[in-house]
């Protein structure tokens, strides 16, 4: 076969675009989770939840796709270990997203009615924070098409600023989240630790769109 | 008729076969490596390409291929000592062809990066060892070719690195990409023109009885350029214009690819009018060196290779291209889906002025290793998403293996043919 077509590697970041669009979804499906522990319909949070384990089984399987294309040989326009951490942080937000379905449907959790306003809010700001570090994985090709010229470098570095923001506005949030189960925590008891794990989680789907942003800073650094 | 055809000796016959079936793989393979980066991103359609690379290798072939065939012919080995028994170059020049040929069949059916130029320039080496003595090869000249395939490759990935930088600053990062691409865009049609130009008219056209010095080379340079100068702007604005026209954005690349689709034909015309000058050597310098010691020309003097050879060469690439080489082009495209317009024109630019260049030169280079020196460059400059090393790896191994196994395999040869065909 010819040497110049066998130069051209299979390219990661399609693939990785691919991968954070589902797991960014996995998140998206926490809201109409909360829409369901809020009304207290169980069957709806178990459908919830098995929308959720799809999306996250569905970001496995191109996470694996990448992992087995993505040798040491390739010579790529981005550090392979920068672009396995950003597949990881990625990951990392599905895999959360699932773990709040999960103990939600084991628990059959539903929402005491002081927590459901800042959780949603909550909510609402850790799944903006991964769409902004979306908006910036969609950038890679951009940026590979523009040879990390100045002006895309500039666009995307907005993007991560905007996604810093969130982020530490998502960590305020889930302050006065926590603060909201506190006052409440002796009428409920045991499941205030559950719920305490849960805003954590929460929060924490944020922290991974922010990690993943912090490696395109790497990515782009000249 | 039938009178002249009884007077051509058999060994004129065996390598004028010999030669266009060189000539017949180097167009079924080889273009299409040349070719295929263009059609791989859309800048060329199949037809496009073939008539692209039929018209520019037969000129490339025609024009250019002198100075890297007279090489090939002559250049590699002591000629006043290889005139002292002009038979013994028959049989080893028929002996290299015959090794070149059998190398290029292995490679095409398993597959190896094996390149023409070097199994010819190997098996010249061979043949000259044992029919001629140790000292009656050019060292040189040899050591000259040798490390050019170390330094064209390099050459071809540093301008391809600069090429990209240039663009990226110029069109790429500018707030209005494709305005810049219309505006810069016709002067690459300007660079390309004048240096082939230069490069191909400066005492380049003796075998065609024009010998332009320096200043009338210049001027007629500078003319080829302002002409790619106007078809640039003509080719250039019109698509700038008809991308306006359907409201795409200006400021995507999207838009400002489909300009550089334009330029990236520009590129794939010189590129093959580049391989076509250099490549044609591999199958007609042997050839040349056959018929002039059979026709007793005095092989020690400076006399040009007829433009009839050059021809000839030109028809028997253009012919595997077109019973063979499509196919292969068709393949490749496929495959190379990764390159976009802008990066496939800095690789195949630089390929194509360094290819030039060593044809001006007299040097045989690969055209390949050149063009995978060019495509590493653009991903060095960060240009590419992903490379595979591994043909990196494959195209080194083949470089190193193939001058000695052409050499041996063609003082085998040189041996059997002389055993068979001396009186």
């Amino acid at each position: 076969m010819s040497v110049i077509a066998n130069l051209f590697g299979h390219s990661p970041v399609r693939p990785m675009q691919r991968h954070m669009k589902s797991a960014v979804n996995c998140a998206r499906e926490v809201l109409p989770l909360l829409d369901a522990m809020e009304s207290g319909n169980l069957g709806e949070i178990s459908a919830c939840r098995s929308r959720i384990d799809d999306l996250e089984h569905e970001a496995d399987e191109i996470k694996n796709e990448i992992r087995s294309r993505l040798p040491q040989r390739l010579f790529m326009a981005m550090e392979r270990r920068d672009l396995l951490e950003i597949l990881n942080r990625q990951d990392s937000i599905a895999d959360v997203a699932q773990d709040i379905a999960e103990i939600v449907d084991l628990r059959g959790m539903t929402v005491p009615g002081a927590l459901a306003q800042p959780l949603r809010a909550l909510a609402e700001h850790s799944i903006k924070t991964c769409e902004k570090a979306e908006q910036a994985i969609q950038q890679l090709d951009e940026l590979v098409e523009t040879g990390f010229g100045k002006r895309e470098v500039g666009r995307v570095e907005e993007m991560l600023a905007a996604l810093a923001r969130l982020e530490s506005e998502t960590d305020d949030l889930a302050d006065s989240c926590l603060r909201a189960l506190f006052a409440i925590e002796s009428d409920l008891g045991v499941a205030t630790f559950f719920w305490y794990e849960l805003i954590g989680w929460v929060g924490k789907m944020s922290d991974h769109a922010e990690a993943v942003g912090n490696r395109i800073r790497l990515l782009i650094a000249d | 008729m039938e009178a002249w055809l009884s007077q051509v000796p058999l060994t004129i016959w065996l390598a004028g076969f010999l030669a266009l079936y060189m000539a017949w793989g180097i167009g079924a393979n080889d273009v299409a490596n040349a070719m295929g980066t263009s059609v791989g991103s859309g800048a060329l359609t199949l037809r496009g390409a073939i008539i692209v690379a039929a018209v520019l290798e037969f000129s490339g072939a025609f024009l250019a291929g002198g100075h890297v065939t007279d090489t090939v012919r002559k250049g590699m080995l002591d000629m006043e000592k290889v005139a002292l028994s002009p038979e013994l170059l028959v049989y080893g020049m028929l002996a290299a062809l015959a090794s070149a040929a059998t190398l290029l069949l292995i490679a095409s059916s398993r597959g190896l990066p094996i390149s023409t130029t070097h199994s010819i320039v190997g098996a010249i080496i061979g043949f000259g060892m044992v029919a001629f003595g140790v000292d009656a090869v050019a060292w040189g000249k040899v050591t000259q070719i040798i490390l050019s395939w170390v330094t064209s490759p390099l050459l071809g990935g540093v301008l391809a690195f600069f090429i990209f930088r240039l663009i990226r600053r110029l069109i790429l990062n500018q707030e209005n990409p494709t305005a810049q691409a219309r505006t810069y865009g016709p002067w690459f049609f300007f660079v390309v023109f004048f240096i082939i130009g230069l490069v191909t008219l400066f005492k380049g056209l003796k075998n065609l009885n024009l010998d332009f010095d320096l200043g009338t080379a210049l001027v007629l340079s500078i003319g080829l350029g302002i002409l790619g100068l106007a078809l640039g702007s003509l080719f250039v604005r019109r698509v700038a214009n008809r991308v306006a026209a359907e409201g795409q954005d200006s400021r995507s690349t999207q838009s400002v690819e489909r300009v550089f689709v334009v330029l990236q034909i520009l590129t794939a015309c010189a590129v093959a009018f580049a391989h076509g000058s250099n490549d044609v050597a591999n199958s007609i310098g042997p050839l040349a060196a056959v018929v002039n010691s059979q026709e007793g020309v005095d092989l020690v003097r400076k006399s040009a290779v007829a433009p009839w050879m050059l021809a000839l060469g030109g028809v028997g690439i253009v012919f595997g291209l077109a019973t063979w080489g499509y196919r292969v082009m068709e393949t490749i495209g496929r495959k190379i889906t990764e390159l976009t317009p802008s990066r496939g024109f800095a690789a195949e630019l630089a390929a194509a002025m360094t290819i030039v260049l060593a044809s001006r030169l007299g040097i045989p280079v690969s055209t390949t290793h050149i063009l995978v020196g060019g495509v590493l460059g653009v991903g060095l400059a960060r240009g590419i998403e992903a490379l595979d090393m591994r043909v990196v790896g494959k195209v080194l191994i083949s470089w190193v293996a193939t001058l000695p196994i052409a050499a041996v395999m063609s003082i085998g040869f040189f041996y059997l043919i002389r055993a068979i065909l001396s009186p």
